[in-house]
């Protein structure tokens, strides 16, 4: 039989208490936020460009991952393991063999091909598997953990402490093997990089693989939780958007603090302002650190 | 989104010339068979089998395709000859449903029968209106859809007013029964005509009957997170919730009172999208239990229904409530079209707006239909009792008694 959580301040909507747990469901959600942020913050940070194709990457992610699930039975935390590296793989040959050569080394051009390779593959995924929304089933889906005063879902909490484990790894990649310093030698000076001796065009696409595998992994965390259809990513990477701008285009760290901050903000939002209002609280931030601060919190000064 | 057609049209066509070169020459030497079988009349069907209403839409195809299917069996309509179904995808989408009743309408549809949500009814219904095409709509129960004298609109199916007037009365017997436990009331409704017209008719109506509605929630069509939501209802713990929203969003809803062991006195819907759903009973029983619904369903102690309910499972599906209320829809265009004796779109709108057509299978009163509404139609309060699905009233029809307050 099931037992009843004790209600809580029946009269005060504003209890702590309730205030924490839509603070804590915030920050779980902003956990893959930040994730898909972190993709986009570096592709940023190392080409220079806003990679438009993110989103229709994310939607094919969580088609893989669905698919990964529905055919062969593995679960999504299992399947992120050669997923991400498959995206990696995928994401470094359309940055070397399509996007790169496309442009023609000029940045607005970059710009346009990610923005079209975008709408291929979205279409691609529409024609093949029609706009229905899926979703996944899993034995732990909504088993809960209790925390005295709330109850948090398993595999948000899994997300969230993924996230982290993900942003460490990759912290450290940057810092300490020669390819992440390779890489920041790039961001930072294309020209001198490559004079060193650094093959830009390689650390570019690694770049791009790299930010590829971050959103498969987030397609990973997501799934349990979320809906699977061809439009799926979009909404999440607009909020990504939101979330480079706010930590600061290139910053690593500003992609997991902002993706964190920006999660509360919604669910605070959502709370107090209802389901359908509650995003613009995101939207606000957006303009208000565009107009104050455009270099974002964590950014380099231009 | 295609309009499949029945590929014998050359042999239609040459039935056509030779009736009509022998009713010219004065002697029709045809056949008695030739005569008597009809040259078919074509009939749309315009469902969301895909977007975000896909399984409603594909159970919805499923019912009309087998009264078709049953019909055409034994010759298709008396004088007319076998249906020609037309199949559309609305996609979830009022825009959707308007382009596929542009297609129907080329295609000499006699008729469209379908819609679901109120939202694409209320559009399917004007865009058919333009051409005086004849329109049926399965489920969609937003009073506006029949109240706006278009004159091609018909609903076999009850309406928002007669929904919300019973699940309200009924409300009362039950808490009445169980000693009034009940008096406060959270409404949780998805944001579209369906969802908003119903929160409104519930925030005129429910106070009335002694109840007090603490808040109302709205969201969109898709959700995907009820956390904020049960959050807020755990927070402020009313002895009811009211949910009014579709299939995907209500199981989510109750998965996640189930997760966050948010459990009120009872959870009353009210056209609750998966609250009287075989579906939902089957696949997560622990959230389905006891959940209390007002919606349409099918007369438990009819032999014909359950006949009909089992042929259904037999197959593999389940036979939730947009399956037989399409079915229903087929057989009244069916015995219209019988009683108009032609395919013509006016004589079946003057056949549909005189109909008599009872259904075996529901628990309706005589048909009658007031512009494009039957007054004849009800709906019934179900619970979720023993994994299974059981009427609770009206009594005439309940093979069970309710269970309220739920058992702690």
């Amino acid at each position: 039989m099931l037992d009843c959580a004790p209600p809580l301040a029946t009269d005060d909507v504003l209890s702590p208490l309730i205030l924490i747990t839509a603070a804590l469901n915030g920050l779980m959600t902003g956990s893959i936020y930040a994730l898909v942020a972190l993709g986009l913050t570096l592709i940023y940070g190392v080409l220079h460009i806003i990679n438009f194709a993110h989103g229709a990457l994310l939607s094919a992610a969580l088609f893989a991952a669905f698919l990964v699930w529905q055919k062969l039975g593995i679960d999504p935390y299992l399947a992120a393991v050669f997923l991400a590296p498959t995206f990696f793989a995928l994401g470094y040959a359309l940055q070397r063999f399509i996007v790169g050569p496309a442009s023609r080394g000029d940045d607005r051009n970059m710009l346009l091909v990610t923005l079209g390779l975008g709408v291929l593959i979205e279409n691609a995924l529409l024609y093949e598997f029609h706009a229905d929304t899926r979703t996944v089933e899993l034995a732990y889906g909504f088993k809960t953990i209790d925390f005295g005063f709330t109850f948090l879902a398993v595999s948000r909490v899994i997300s969230f402490a993924a996230v982290f484990a993900v942003t460490l790894v990759l912290w450290a990649f940057m810092r300490l093997t020669d390819t992440g310093k390779a890489i920041r030698a790039v961001a930072v000076e294309k020209l001198g990089a490559e004079l060193a001796g650094i093959d830009v065009a390689h650390v570019y696409a690694i770049a791009f693989g790299i930010g590829t595998a971050c959103i498969a992994v987030a397609a990973c965390l997501l799934i349990p939780n979320y809906y699977v259809n061809p439009s799926a990513g979009n909404a999440f990477v607009l909020i990504a958007f939101t979330v480079v701008v706010l930590g600061g285009m290139g910053s690593v760290l500003g992609a997991l603090i902002g993706g964190l901050l920006i999660g509360v903000v919604e669910s605070l939002g959502g709370f107090f302002f209802g389901e359908s209002l509650g995003q613009i609280g995101i939207f606000l931030i957006f303009i208000v650190v565009l107009l104050v601060r455009p270099r974002g919190l964590f950014g380099a000064s231009a | 989104m295609s309009v499949q057609k029945d590929p014998i049209n050359r042999r239609r066509f040459l039935a056509k010339t030779v009736l009509g070169f022998a009713a010219v020459s004065g002697s029709l030497t045809m056949p008695a068979a030739l005569r008597a079988q009809g040259s078919g009349v074509k009939i749309g069907f315009l469902h969301p089998v895909t977007g975000a209403l896909s399984y409603s839409g594909q159970q919805g195809r499923i019912g009309a395709t087998l009264a078709v299917d049953e019909i055409n069996a034994t010759g298709g309509i008396k004088g007319l000859g076998r249906i020609e179904p037309l199949l559309g995808d609305a996609q979830s989408t009022p825009d959707g449903g308007t382009a596929e009743v542009e297609k129907m309408n080329v295609a000499k549809a006699s008729c469209i029968i379908g819609g679901y949500s109120s939202s694409i009814c209320l559009a399917v219904s004007q865009a058919a209106a333009r051409y005086d095409l004849p329109y049926v709509v399965d489920v969609g129960v937003a009073d506006s859809i029949v109240t706006r004298g278009l004159k091609n609109t018909f609903r076999f199916g009850p309406g928002f007013g007669v929904i919300s007037k019973t699940a309200l009365d009924n409300l009362v017997t039950i808490n009445e029964a169980a000693g009034k436990p009940a008096r406060t009331v959270i409404i949780v409704h998805e944001d579209s005509l369906f969802g908003s017209g119903l929160a409104k008719l519930l925030n005129a109506q429910l106070p009335a009957k002694g109840f007090e509605i603490l808040e109302t929630i709205p969201h969109p069509t898709p959700t995907r997170d009820f956390n904020t939501v049960v959050l807020k209802i755990k927070a402020q713990n009313p002895d009811l919730v009211i949910p009014a929203n579709y299939y995907n969003e209500y199981v989510l809803l109750a998965r996640t009172m189930l997760e966050q062991h948010v459990r009120p006195k009872g959870i009353y819907s009210v056209l609750g999208g998966a609250a009287s759903s075989y579906k939902f009973v089957r696949e997560f029983p622990d959230a389905a239990k006891y959940i209390m619904d007002c919606n349409h369903w099918f007369n438990p102690k009819s032999a014909k229904a359950n006949e009909l309910k089992k042929k259904v499972e037999d197959q593999g599906q389940f036979f939730t409530y947009e399956l037989y209320m399409n079915y229903n829809a087929v057989h009244l265009v069916a015995d219209a079209l019988e009683h108009a004796a032609s395919g013509d779109r006016a004589k079946l709108i003057a056949a549909l707006a005189n109909s008599t057509f009872v259904s075996p299978i529901m628990p309706y009163g005589p048909t009658k239909f007031v512009s494009g509404n039957n007054e004849g139609a009800a709906p019934a309060n179900t619970q979720v009792l023993d994994n299974d699905i059981k009427v609770i009233l009206p009594a005439e029809f309940a093979n069970a008694k309710a269970v309220f307050p739920v058992p702690t």
